[in-house]
């Protein structure tokens, strides 16, 4: 399969009174056409600005893309003028927000929101957008298509417009659907719901999904593969599998040892990552796990390590990553 | 581990309850009018909910948002008055007490929040923050005494002693969560409610905060409701659960009866929407989606509660109330279908 989205060495920074915040630094990785690819990290590790930064989002000031592509079919979406990424954001490409509540517009209906997304991009008559509109909202499980059109989004409920941000999302068509914590505001059964919808309609029409989680299990359950961020670098990234069953990275061992799960025997005491996440503007030169990391030597302090591969697709960031499983026997 | 963990189990067989719900209702009117309002419908937010908690027990309440899990919670603090029914304390009815009789029981019941941005004022220090409800509650009357205890419950929740200077806004989200676990405990309490007193963390400070917990019920000798969403985690901490819904208790077991059988059928759908971290066990499993969305407390499906959305429903679920009846000892269940 061809490389749909590549992201090469980009670096997102954003100028703060307290210094320079390195939000991305150095992020690789890339996105086939129709796979779905997961960045999995806590808060403040970068994985939205990532995503921002694919959109061209960033606001100026305080952040900035200062370095890096981003490849999207071949071209270098950082070269692109404001006015042909616009036409890039929307069609070739789609976001899906967090907040249901605030990523639409209160004071548009819904039908008016989902024609102006199509009419800006497309050439398509009133008529036919409005009924291409109702179908989309069809398609993703809202009852009642004709009338919804006419509600504005306080008519209707968080998991309802999450539906209809991916309605919007898919109404022209793209190549690649950027969905940042996506069901995070939901409830349990409704994100279960949501998600299902997204895999399935992202199947049916051949869309790659990237997907912003922090959440694991919604990673094992919809990713083929998992990039994991932590301190705006992706310290460890393989397929879905050997990530959970092999992982080579401290902090990736640390995040599975410290959820709990519903197939566990229960007692099982957990395993936290002691410590708190590093300050992004106060970044040293060393790994910056380290401080956090049990298996932690001197030379970690000395130089960050490079991704060093482990088996096909599966890369980690750290030095010890070959003995890391059995260190973890020991300890 | 599991030897311990046994030895409490039986323990708390014989341990007498601490709190015990009967029939608890809480309705919060609708009003229409500006200058004359008039009650136009309720929100039947807790509609007829028993249970009680024994000492040494951890409860878990769990439910999606509107279930009314956080009312109950709300009830007992008596931050709510309650609509109807009894909440006994130590044998104390505390639905019938005025305030000046609550006084030692807002003492022995404390509470954590969900949210460690807005549960702190954030012009106190957090030494101020710990010492007011102490000099309030006569607690430790000796203002130096007051501030060695401080720095001592600050170390047990894992936080620098030097913290009692600082403000609020100088911490991160877990640390200002160990400064709300260190102000329920400062009343010496017998029973805490955590109110989603996790759900906001990130997953590494979550699991460390979750350890403390635990370890503080040990130490401490503490009777815990557990109100949260997140069924993993609950499990993790409770001796039984409780799931909610609409209002309504739908099943009540042992934590590990409850998620080896569940037997209503909301409950399993609960149990199936949860995705496991592990990529092979979650390919191999069944996925039942509940179809539907969770409807208005302002007007709720007649009969049960869940007949819209159930799929076992039969046509008596939409008018007969289920009965919540012990099925097995120490299992509830609200549903007659699977009863």
């Amino acid at each position: 399969m061809s490389k749909l989205l590549e992201i090469e060495n980009l670096q997102t920074q954003f100028y703060t009174s307290a210094g320079t915040v390195k939000a991305v630094d150095g992020v690789t990785y890339d996105v086939e056409g129709g796979e779905t690819v997961a960045v999995v990290g806590e808060s403040g590790c970068g994985k939205s600005v990532t995503a921002l930064s694919i959109m061209q989002l960033i606001p100026w000031p305080p952040g900035k893309i200062i370095g890096g592509e981003i490849r999207f079919d071949g071209q270098n979406l950082l070269e692109l003028s404001e006015d042909d990424m616009r036409n890039v954001r929307g069609r070739d490409i789609a976001m899906v927000f967090q907040e249901p509540m605030t990523s639409l517009n209160p004071v548009l209906s819904i039908g008016l929101q989902l024609m102006e997304t199509m009419q800006q991009h497309m050439d398509i008559s009133d008529e036919d957008a409005r009924k291409r509109a109702a179908e989309l909202l069809q398609k993703c499980g809202i009852s009642e298509p004709e009338r919804r059109l006419d509600q504005y989004p306080h008519h209707l409920s968080g998991g309802m417009r999450q539906r209809v941000m991916i309605a919007l999302s898919l109404s022209c068509n793209p190549k690649l659907i950027v969905a940042d914590e996506p069901t995070t505001a939901l409830d349990v059964t409704i994100q279960a719901q949501i998600l299902e919808l997204m895999k399935s309609l992202t199947k049916e029409m051949g869309v790659a999904l990237i997907v912003i989680t922090h959440n694991l299990g919604v990673v094992a359950r919809y990713a083929d593969r998992v990039n994991v961020m932590y301190a705006g670098k992706i310290i460890e990234t393989g397929t879905a599998e050997q990530i959970y069953h092999n992982p080579r990275h401290p902090y990736t061992l640390g995040l599975l040892a410290s959820v709990p799960r519903l197939d566990q025997e229960r007692g099982t005491k957990l395993i936290p990552i002691e410590g708190q996440p590093p300050d992004l503007s106060r970044l040293d030169d060393g790994c910056s796990f380290r401080p956090r990391c049990r298996f932690a030597q001197d030379r970690c302090a000395q130089s960050f390590p490079e991704l060093t591969n482990i088996e096909p697709g599966h890369e980690a960031r750290c030095f010890r990553s070959n003995e890391i499983q059995d260190l973890r026997e020991v300890s | 581990m599991s030897a311990t963990s046994a030895a409490v189990s039986h323990d708390l067989d014989s341990a007498e309850n601490l709190v015990e719900v009967r029939n608890l209702k809480k309705y919060f009117p609708v009003t229409e009018g500006v200058f004359i309002p008039r009650v136009v419908a309720n929100v039947k937010a807790v509609n007829g909910v028993s249970f009680n908690i024994k000492k040494g027990e951890t409860l878990g309440l769990v439910g999606e948002s509107g279930c009314g899990k956080t009312t109950i919670g709300r009830c007992i603090l008596q931050l709510e008055k309650s609509t109807a029914g009894e909440i006994f304390y130590d044998g104390v009815d505390l639905n019938t007490l005025d305030q000046k009789e609550l006084v030692p029981y807002r003492q022995k019941i404390q509470v954590i929040f969900q949210d460690p941005y807005s549960s702190l004022n954030p012009r106190m220090k957090i030494g101020d923050i710990l010492g007011e409800p102490m000099r309030v509650h006569n607690i430790i009357a000796d203002p130096n005494k007051r501030v060695e205890r401080i720095r001592e419950l600050l170390a047990v929740c894992g936080l620098n002693p030097r913290f009692i200077d600082r403000y609020p806004h100088e911490m991160s989200g877990g640390q200002r969560q160990r400064v709300g676990i260190a102000r329920a405990l400062c009343m010496n309490p017998d029973f805490i409610i955590c109110d989603e007193a996790v759900s906001a963390l990130d997953v590494s400070i979550q699991a460390q905060v979750i350890n403390l917990l635990e370890d503080l019920r040990e130490e401490f000798g503490l009777t815990y409701l557990f109100i949260a969403h997140d069924l993993s985690v609950v499990r993790h901490l409770s001796n039984r659960v409780a799931v909610m819904y609409l209002g309504n208790m739908v099943e009540l077991a042992d934590s590990d009866e409850i998620f080896n059988n569940p037997m209503h059928p909301y409950t399993k759908a609960l149990l199936d929407a949860i995705p496991i971290p592990d990529p092979v066990v979650e390919a191999n499993r069944e996925h039942r989606i509940v179809k539907g969305e969770i409807p208005s407390p302002m007007n709720p499906p007649s009969g049960c509660v869940f007949h819209p959305r159930c799929d076992v429903a039969i046509d008596n679920c939409s008018n007969e109330v289920p009965e919540f009846i012990e099925v097995k000892p120490g299992h509830w269940v609200a549903c007659p279908v699977v009863s």
